[in-house]
C-alpha cells in the first residue's frame, strides 16, 4: 500500500454517505468464530462471530459492561496483557488466527492499529516525533518522514491546523487535535485495520464531527472497527453494526448484527429495537 | 441596589483565613516552616565562622591542595584531595547503583507477580533501615576480603585500563570497596525513588506504546523512563546526598591516606571529607586543627547543598517539559 492513497482526503460529501453506506460486501478482513473471552475467572463473552469486511466501518454498540472494549482489545492482542486474560475461539485476520502459537503479537499490533477512548499522544514528543514514533517504538524502517508526517496527517485532517508548528509539543494541541494526531500516528506505521474504542467520547461536538469525516475517508484504505455509545454516531460512520449485550449474570454477546440501515431500520430483535431507540442502556 | 454594594476594591485574603482555628493552624505551619530554614541557616552560619581561621591560615591552598601536617606552623593542611575523594567515592557508589536500583525497580513495577513486589519492596526498605555502623561492620570483615579477590580479577583481565591499574598489590581498603558499601546504601533510596515513579507512567501511554507494536524495552525506553527521568535523577540525588556526607561506613573500610588518590579505584589507600573529620576528631591536637576540621566541615556542606539545588533544578526542568 502507497502512502500517497491518503491524498485528498478533506473533501468529504456528508450527503454522501447514506449512499455510500453500504458498500458491496467485499472480501473478508477480519472474523472472529466462537470468541469467548475471561478476566480470571469471570466470563465476559461468550461465542462472538463477526466478520469484518475489507475497508469497510462497523460499529459496535451496546450498554456499557457488554463487552464491546473487551471484544476489540482481542482483536490486536492487547486484552492478554491484562493479567488473568484468557480467550477461546479463534480471531482470523487474512485468514490465520492471531493467537496461532508462531503469530508474533508485535507485528499484529502493527497492522491492526488501535485509538483509544481519552486522546494519549506522547506529551514528551513534538507533533512530528509522535506521528513517527509508532514507527521509532516498533523499529520499523520507512523512508520520507516528512511525507510521511504530511500524508498521514492530512488523512486525519490535521494538516493545515499543524502544519507551521510540527515541532511544538504535542500537549499544547487541543482534545480534539490530539486525537487526531494519535490517528496520524497510527496510521503512519500502515495499518490494514484501525480499530476505534468510543474515540470521541471525550470531545466536543465540531472534533466528533471532524474525526467522523476522517472515519468515512480512512474507510476508503483501511477496514475500521469503532466502538461507540452515540447512536447517530454509529448511524453516520458505519456500514455494518453489531449489537453487544450482557443480560444480568450472563457474559456479553452479540444480539444482532448486519447492515447499519437494517439494525437501525429494521432490527429483528425487539431488544435491539429498544437499545436503539434509546429505551435503555 | 447601588447603596448596597461596594464600589471599592476589597482584599479577600484576609477574608479567605478567616476562621480562628485556620488562623492558628497557618501560623503554627509557617512557623514550623521557618524553624527548619533557621537550623540550616544556624548551622551554615556557624561552620562559615569557624571556618574563617582556616582560610586566614591556609589560603586558597585549603581547597587547592592535600595534606594534614599539623606540626608546622602555620599547619600546612589542604582538603582538596578529600573533597575529591568524596566525590569518587560516591561516583563510584552510582556507577555500581543506579544500574541495580533502577533495573530492580522495572522488574518491580513491570515485570514481577504484584505479591512478589510487595515482597520486595518491604525488603528494600528493610535494607535501608540496616545502621550504617552495621554495614560498615560488615563490609570490614566480610565485604573487605571478598572484594579483594573481585578487584584482583579485574586487575588480572581489566588491567590494561588506568583505572584498574594496581602496583602495590594491596587490594584492601580501596576506593571501589568503600565505593561498593556507599552503592549498598544508595541502592533502596534510588530504588524506592524510581518504582514509585515508574508505577505512575499514565496508562494511557503504556496502552499508546503497546498498541504501536512495543516490545517492553522500546516502551521502557521511548516511555516510561523519558516519563520518569525527572524523579529518577532525583532519586538518584538524593542517594548521592546520602553518599557524600556518609562517615562510618567509609570509614570501617578506607585506608585514609593524605594524598589525592586520582584515579587508581582499586589501589590501597583514599579518602573523603567525613572520614578526615571523624579520624582526626579524636585526636585533634588543639583550637587551631578543630577550626580546620569544621572548615572541611563547611565545604562538605556546601558541596551537598550544591548537589541538592543542582538536583532540584534538573527535577523542576524536566518536569516543565512533560507538562
Amino acid at each position: 500500500m502507497s502512502t500517497t492513497e491518503y491524498e485528498g482526503v478533506m473533501e468529504l460529501d456528508i450527503e454522501g454517505i447514506e449512499q455510500s453506506a453500504l458498500h458491496q460486501v467485499g472480501p473478508t478482513e477480519m472474523e472472529t468464530r466462537d470468541l469467548s473471552v475471561w478476566f480470571g475467572h469471570r466470563k465476559v463473552l461468550e461465542g462472538v462471530n463477526i466478520s469484518f469486511p475489507k475497508q469497510t466501518v462497523t460499529a459496535l454498540i451496546g450498554p456499557s459492561g457488554c463487552g464491546k472494549s473487551t471484544f476489540i482489545r482481542t482483536l490486536n492482542r492487547l486484552h492478554e496483557l491484562i493479567p488473568g486474560a484468557a480467550l477461546a475461539g479463534a480471531v482470523l485476520y487474512e485468514g490465520q488466527d492471531i493467537y496461532d502459537g508462531d503469530v508474533d503479537p508485535v507485528h499484529i499490533r502493527l497492522k491492526i492499529g488501535m485509538v483509544f477512548q481519552k486522546p494519549n499522544p506522547f506529551p514528551s514528543m513534538t507533533i512530528r516525533g509522535n506521528v513517527l514514533s509508532g514507527l521509532k517504538l516498533s523499529g520499523m524502517k520507512r523512508d520520507n518522514h516528512d511525507d510521511i508526517v504530511e500524508q498521514t496527517l492530512t488523512a486525519a485532517g490535521l494538516w493545515n491546523e499543524v502544519k507551521d508548528r510540527l515541532g511544538n509539543a504535542a500537549g499544547d494541541l487541543s482534545g480534539g487535535q490530539q486525537q487526531r494526531l494519535v490517528i496520524a500516528r497510527a496510521l503512519a506505521v500502515q495499518p490494514h485495520v484501525l480499530l476505534m474504542d468510543e474515540p470521541c467520547s471525550a470531545l466536543d461536538p465540531a472534533s466528533t464531527l471532524k474525526i467522523e469525516e476522517t472515519i468515512r475517508e480512512l474507510s476508503k484504505e483501511v477496514t475500521i472497527i469503532i466502538v461507540t455509545h452515540n447512536m447517530q454516531q454509529a448511524v453516520r460512520v458505519s456500514d455494518y453494526t453489531a449489537f453487544f449485550l450482557a443480560e444480568e449474570g450472563s457474559p456479553g454477546h452479540v444480539v444482532e448484527q448486519g447492515a447499519t440501515t437494517e439494525i437501525f431500520g429494521n432490527p429483528q430483535e425487539q431488544r435491539t429495537l429498544d437499545y436503539v431507540n434509546g429505551r435503555f442502556g | 441596589m447601588a447603596d448596597v454594594s461596594q464600589v471599592e476594591r476589597r482584599d479577600l485574603q484576609s477574608a479567605a483565613t478567616s476562621h480562628r482555628g485556620d488562623r492558628v493552624f497557618t501560623r503554627t505551619v509557617t512557623g514550623a516552616a521557618f524553624t527548619s530554614l533557621a537550623v540550616l541557616a544556624g548551622i551554615a552560619i556557624f561552620l562559615g565562622i569557624q571556618s574563617i581561621p582556616a582560610f586566614q591560615t591556609q589560603g586558597l591552598s585549603f581547597l587547592t591542595t592535600t595534606g594534614w601536617d599539623i606540626n608546622t606552623d602555620p599547619p600546612t593542611v589542604g582538603i582538596f584531595g578529600m573533597l575529591y575523594g568524596s566525590v569518587l567515592l560516591a561516583f563510584i557508589g552510582l556507577v555500581i547503583a543506579v544500574p541495580a536500583a533502577v533495573l530492580l525497580a522495572v522488574f518491580m513495577v513491570f515485570i514481577s507477580p504484584p505479591r512478589l513486589s510487595r515482597v520486595l519492596t518491604n525488603l528494600i526498605d528493610l535494607m535501608a533501615a540496616i545502621p550504617s555502623v552495621i554495614l560498615g561492620l560488615w563490609a570490614f570483615y566480610i565485604l573487605n576480603p571478598t572484594a579483594e579477590q573481585w578487584q584482583v580479577l579485574l586487575n588480572k583481565y581489566l588491567g590494561w585500563i588506568p583505572i584498574f591499574e594496581n602496583t602495590s598489590g594491596n587490594f584492601l581498603g580501596t576506593p571501589f570497596i568503600a565505593g561498593f558499601v556507599l552503592a549498598i546504601m544508595m541502592i533502596p533510596i534510588i530504588t524506592a525513588v524510581t518504582r514509585e515513579v515508574l508505577s505512575r507512567t499514565p496508562p494511557d501511554l503504556i496502552n499508546a506504546s503497546e498498541a504501536l507494536g512495543c516490545s517492553l524495552w522500546t516502551m521502557l525506553r521511548y516511555v516510561a523512563l523519558p516519563y520518569g527521568r525527572g524523579g529518577i535523577v532525583g532519586g538518584i540525588m538524593l542517594g548521592l546526598g546520602r553518599a557524600l556526607g556518609e562517615t562510618i561506613a567509609v570509614f570501617f573500610v578506607l585506608k585514609i591516606v593524605f594524598e589525592t588518590n586520582w584515579d587508581k579505584i582499586i589501589e590501597s589507600g583514599g579518602g573523603s571529607v567525613a572520614t578526615l573529620i571523624v579520624s582526626r576528631f579524636g585526636e585533634v591536637s588543639g583550637p587551631l586543627e578543630l577550626q580546620l576540621l569544621l572548615a572541611a566541615g563547611f565545604f562538605l556542606f556546601i558541596m551537598t547543598l550544591i548537589v541538592n539545588v543542582v538536583a532540584n533544578l534538573i527535577v523542576s526542568r524536566t518536569g516543565r517539559l512533560q507538562k
